[in-house]
């Protein structure tokens, strides 16, 4: 980041979410890199960077796409970088129809089930065998999330135009598709005058190129939509047009959130994955192991998922270790099987329903952090038993005694049957184990004393709760009892505690040799044999030659700026991912001022700061023979190894499930009509017709009125998401002591609200107060001619802790992006009124009364398609169910 | 004290006579200040750590005395931070050492309206029986045309970002194997 020469920021208050990541932003600007910042509120980061664009939120592809449109109409595109990289000359399928000829619904979208066909969308001739064919069962398994590791398949060659010129190729799709997107449309989508938009696309493609770099930096302000993904993918699309990727001082860089977040999707605690990004096993779809495998490894295809195979057996010895055999399947049988959407606001419904008995909650708080924060609680309060693994007694521990629902009279303690355990758990210094930050790399953590009292790891909890599981169950028959007494469950303990040993259990995840038991060092040694172990193959090499590589902690001022000997980043301890595109297709560094990884032809190999992201033999010149598969099938200048065509996708014909191409749709719930399609918002988007779950109106359906203002929420520095580290700490706690909600100087005189006063806001799920912080660092919007406010609050309160206040994710209810299932909980609409709000049943009278105004019904949310939008019939719906 | 060493006791005349002619160094040294010693010099050991809250992951160093966590401070040689923390990491010290944290067992009873003590090895054994008391009730072999399921949907999971990739690794693979599916991370939202 440091080497950039712009920076974009959006979606992301860096300066005081991240703030000593910020200091690489600052380190770029004062090397000379001009810093933009586009919100919808002015923060910290806006006052240092050098253009602020104030942008109404949920409208960041209107802003990105007349990027994308100036960089095409001008050609101002790396065009050496975009043709040799990208899939800019590939043709596409003569039956695709863009979203811009349609008002916004692309071809193949079938109304029963609200998804896409794709077959219309492939790459020409490829229509009856790539993509996914019908969606709605990926969105179902949030299947977009298995390309975090790897892109979707491509069944072969494709044709090409090397002179951009045909139709039908994806560069004149792009520039037809985006044409409407202009500084005016800008202007009308966003409220961002033209000028500051043209300064702002004039200093990201004069900063890019061979010579210059661009970074663009965003955080969940681009995740929490109903469109996240697609907002990604037009930031990626800009900066795979200017040549910013695999590059130093380019990228999209991703903000997470937490200490391990990306640990947390690698190994993940997600049920529609396993480590490594392998999918959980569909009833349907994966009847077998080889067909299980197959679906991952697309036999015949080109790329680096030949090893699929070896990745998922591996697993599976990892797991059942000598009852896993190649006779059985390595244990396949056991693994249990999705057959739709098993997602935690799934999971909250159900348990509103009764279908859900016990409930974990480990170190987190969906009382306070979660959309929908009443859904939560009630759910809660309908479960047999729920144990709850926290340092502090938490707002999710004790709904049932303080909750707001105790006091409108919805939760009774006397008449809720949820029995609680809380667990104290042990801090980060309390355990030793890896956190993976947001640059893919694992940093260990030295215990420094032993937890206080009852307080245990997670390590110790699960370890010692299986192993008493698996003692209970000892001598049993019954079939579904055999995944867990043929589970390898052996880990050494130590101390007074009986710690499990975090070491053993990383040495596990590395992989390692079943015969001589040796630790592996790479991912390519891994084999479907049975011969080999590993817990999560992408992380295989953290333990290489039985070192902790995580561990490692080489001074930064001892090494250069890669600091490659600092922790271990997956994979293959690669700081930059594609990093062959740092240099040009011949192997040469674009620029000397560029120069990252490059060919040395008298070694014969790859070489550089990194380690290349390549085969590191191959040479720039290799070219696949006719027939090739896997790896071998790609050329020595295609740097998107991942890619199953080895180029980075401007256009995606398959794995993204709401367009190939991102289109501006409004947020699920705005004040505003599209002003670019006839449909409103995003047709696939998830929705819960569920009796507990509402949306407030939007254009062009009724009452939208009712509820006049968008609201946004995001963090402080002072305080960490749902507060129960932070707001029981007492430095941070007086630091950050009462909930506010941020509103201009106009709204608060046309509402009436006054500084440092009371204000309570509504939606249609609950009613919240705050007190007023009147401040211009929100400015009225002007969209259309029509004045649009927008009011900003902190997430993190709730009524536990040293400081307390009402919850913010309580306003929200409950729509998901279709790609990976999360939730739109950075923009919805609401009303805001002086004073402070009704409590008891008084409370939810109010809200009832809204409701009824805005016409709401209980389980009938507004129609995916937009009344009026034509919807032509896709060739074949099939039954939803994907193509085999 | 003689007139001699009041004077050079004297801040004034050690700022204008000494190497510290800005006064904010040496030069504003009391006698107590100077026998002040950092709580980290005299630690017993150092432990090196990661803030527990954002993800940029910046180095941090744990000193211990006498067994209790006494000061928790930015890692120099990280080349991510350099040193540096924010509020919140620098606060570390003060999460860990909270008067606020539990350090015993909890438990509330159905119906129950206070909470009550509970033994850890108690709870833990409560915990795995109703584990397998929810299994065994909602536990699905096979779909309706008899494909294998093998899984339960009457036990979920909710884990937050701070949990270590063991941690979430163990998690995984025991949920995995009880059929629990249900099993979703801070990382979904
Ligand atoms: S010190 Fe601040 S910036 Fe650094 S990891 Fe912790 S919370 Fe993030």
């Amino acid at each position: 980041m440091a080497n950039a020469d712009v920076i974009v920021i959006q979606g992301s208050n860096m300066a005081e979410a991240h703030p000593v990541g910020f200091q690489w932003v600052m380190e770029a600007k004062r090397r000379g890199a001009k810093v933009f910042h586009v919100d919808p509120r002015f923060t910290r980061t806006s006052a240092v960077a050098d253009a602020y664009l104030p942008i109404r939120a949920g409208t960041d592809i209107a802003l990105l796409g007349a990027v994308v449109n100036h960089i095409l109409s001008n050609e101002l595109d790396f065009r050496e970088y975009v043709l040799a990289y990208t899939n800019a000359a590939t043709i596409v399928s003569d039956d695709f129809v863009d979203a811009e000829d349609a008002d916004g619904l692309f071809s193949g979208f079938d109304p029963a089930t609200a998804s896409y066909v794709q077959d219309s969308w492939q790459y020409a001739g490829h229509e009856r065998d790539s993509g996914s064919g019908h969606t709605a069962r990926e969105r179902e398994t949030a299947a977009g999330l298995r390309h975090e590791s790897h892109g979707a398949p491509v069944s072969r060659q494709v044709q090409r135009d090397d002179t951009l010129q045909h139709p039908r190729c994806v560069y004149q799709i792009l520039k037809r598709h985006f044409a409407r997107y202009t500084p005016e449309m800008v202007e009308r989508v966003c409220g961002i005058p033209r000028e500051k938009f043209l300064e702002l696309a004039r200093a990201w493609t004069e900063n890019s190129g061979r010579e210059r770099t661009g970074c663009l930096i965003y955080s969940v302000g681009w995740t929490q939509h109903t469109v996240g993904v697609q907002y990604i993918r037009t930031g990626a699309i800009i900066q795979l047009l200017l040549g910013n990727v695999g590059r130093p001082g380019g990228g999209v860089m991703a903000l997470r959130g937490h200490a391990s977040i990306q640990g947390s999707t690698d190994i993940p605690t997600l049920f529609n994955l396993l480590p490594g990004y392998l999918p959980m096993p569909h009833h349907a779809q994966h009847p077998d192991f080889d067909a299980w495998v197959d679906s991952i490894r697309h036999p015949g295809q080109k790329g680096f998922w030949g090893g699929a195979r070896a990745y998922a057996a591996s697993l599976l010895k990892a797991y059942w270790g000598d009852a896993a055999t190649p006779e059985n399947d390595f244990g396949y049988g056991h693994l249990p099987r999705l057959t739709g959407d098993h997602g935690t606001y799934q999971q909250v419904l159900n348990m509103i329903d009764g279908k859900v008995k016990g409930y974990f909650l480990l170190g987190q708080n969906p009382a306070v952090g979660s959309a929908h924060g009443r859904a939560q609680r009630l759910g809660m309060a309908n479960l047999d038993w729920l144990v709850v693994r926290d340092l502090f007694m938490i707002e999710s521990a004790t709904f049932w005694q303080r909750g707001p629902e105790v006091a409108t009279g919805e939760i009774v303690p006397e008449q809720c049957a949820t029995e609680v355990f809380f667990l104290p758990a042990a801090s980060h210094v309390e355990k030793e184990g890896t956190f993976t930050q947001t640059q893919r790399l694992l940093q260990w953590r030295e215990k420094a004393v032993d937890p206080p009292g009852d307080a245990r790891s997670e390590l110790w909890f699960f370890y010692h709760l299986g192993r008493r599981i698996r003692e209970k169950l000892a001598g049993s028959t019954l079939p579904r009892d055999r995944a867990l007494l043929d589970l390898t469950w052996d880990y050494p303990t130590h101390g007074r505690l009986a710690e499990p040993d975090a070491e053993a259990v990383l040495r596990e995840i590395n992989g390692y040799d079943t015969v001589s038991g040796r630790p592996l060092s790479t991912f390519t040694q891994a084999r479907d044999d049975g011969t080999t172990a590993i817990g999560c193959w992408i992380y295989t090499g953290v333990y290489a030659d039985g070192v902790n590589q995580a561990a490692r902690r080489r001074p930064g001022h001892e090494q250069d700026w890669v600091a490659a000997e600092w922790g271990w980043a997956w994979p293959a301890n690669r700081r930059m991912l594609y990093n062959r595109a740092s240099a040009d297709p011949q192997g040469r560094p674009w620029s000397e001022r560029k120069r990252y990884v490059w060919w040395d032809a008298d070694a014969g190999r790859w070489t550089g700061r990194d380690v290349p992201d390549f085969e590191v033999t191959k040479p720039p010149s290799y070219r696949p023979p006719e027939g090739a598969t896997g790896p071998a099938a790609l050329a020595g200048d295609d740097p998107f190894i991942m890619q199953s065509d080895g180029k980075g996708w401007l256009y995606a014909p398959s794995g993204v499930l709401d367009g190939p191409l991102p289109t501006h749709y409004e947020p699920a719930e705005s004040p505003v009509r599209n002003p670019l399609y006839g449909q409103q918002a995003n047709p696939t988007r998830k929705r819960y017709d569920h009796p507990v779950n509402s949306t407030n109106p939007s254009p062009p359906q009724q009452h939208d009125e009712v509820f006049p203002y968008v609201f946004t929420v995001s963090r402080l520095t002072e305080h960490h998401t749902a507060g129960g580290m932070s707001r029981t700490v007492a430095p941070l706690a007086e630091l950050q002591p009462e909930m506010f909600v941020e509103v201009s100087p106009e709204l608060a005189t046309l509402a009436g609200l006054t500084h440092l006063g009371w204000a309570h806001l509504i939606t249609a799920r609950a009613a919240i107060e705050a007190r007023v912080l009147v401040t211009d660092r929100l400015a009225p919007l002007t969209v259309d001619g029509r004045v649009i406010q927008q009011l900003w609050l902190p997430y993190h309160f709730g009524f536990e802790g040293l400081v307390t206040g009402d919850s913010a994710n309580d306003l929200f209810g409950i729509t998901l992006d279709p790609n990976v299932l999360i939730q739109e909980s950075k923009i919805g609409t609401c009303d805001v009124r002086p004073g402070r709000r009704p409590t008891g049943a008084a409370l939810r009278e109010l809200v009832q009364d809204y409701r009824t105004r805005a016409g709401i019904v209980p389980g009938v949310l507004p129609p995916a398609v937009t009344p009026g939008v034509p919807v032509e019939p896709p060739g074949s719906t099939g039954d939803g169910e994907g193509n085999p | 004290m003689g007139l001699r060493d009041r004077l050079l006791g004297w801040p004034v005349y050690r700022q204008l006579t000494g190497t510290d002619p800005l006064g904010r160094g040496a030069a504003a040294c009391s006698n107590r200040s100077a026998e002040l010693t950092a709580r980290t010099e005299g630690a017993d050991r150092v432990a090196r750590s990661v803030c527990p809250y954002c993800a940029v992951g910046c180095g941090q160093r744990v000193f211990v005395t006498d067994d209790q966590v006494t000061q928790i401070e930015g890692d120099p040689d990280s080349p991510i931070s350099r040193g540096r923390l924010c509020p919140k990491g620098a606060a570390s010290r003060s999460l860990v050492t909270s008067p606020l944290r539990q350090t015993t067992v909890r438990y509330r009873r159905p119906y129950g309206t206070e909470w009550e003590d509970l033994d850890l090895d108690t709870a833990l054994d409560m915990i795995a029986d109703r584990v397998l008391a929810a299994r065994a009730e909602t536990w699905e072999d096979v779909d309706a045309e008899g494909r294998p399921l093998n899984r339960t949907l009457g036990i979920a999971s909710l884990g937050g970002a701070t949990l270590d990739n063991e941690e979430n690794y163990l998690i995984k693979k025991l949920f995995t194997a009880m059929g629990a599916l249900q099993i979703e991370n801070q990382a979904r939202i």
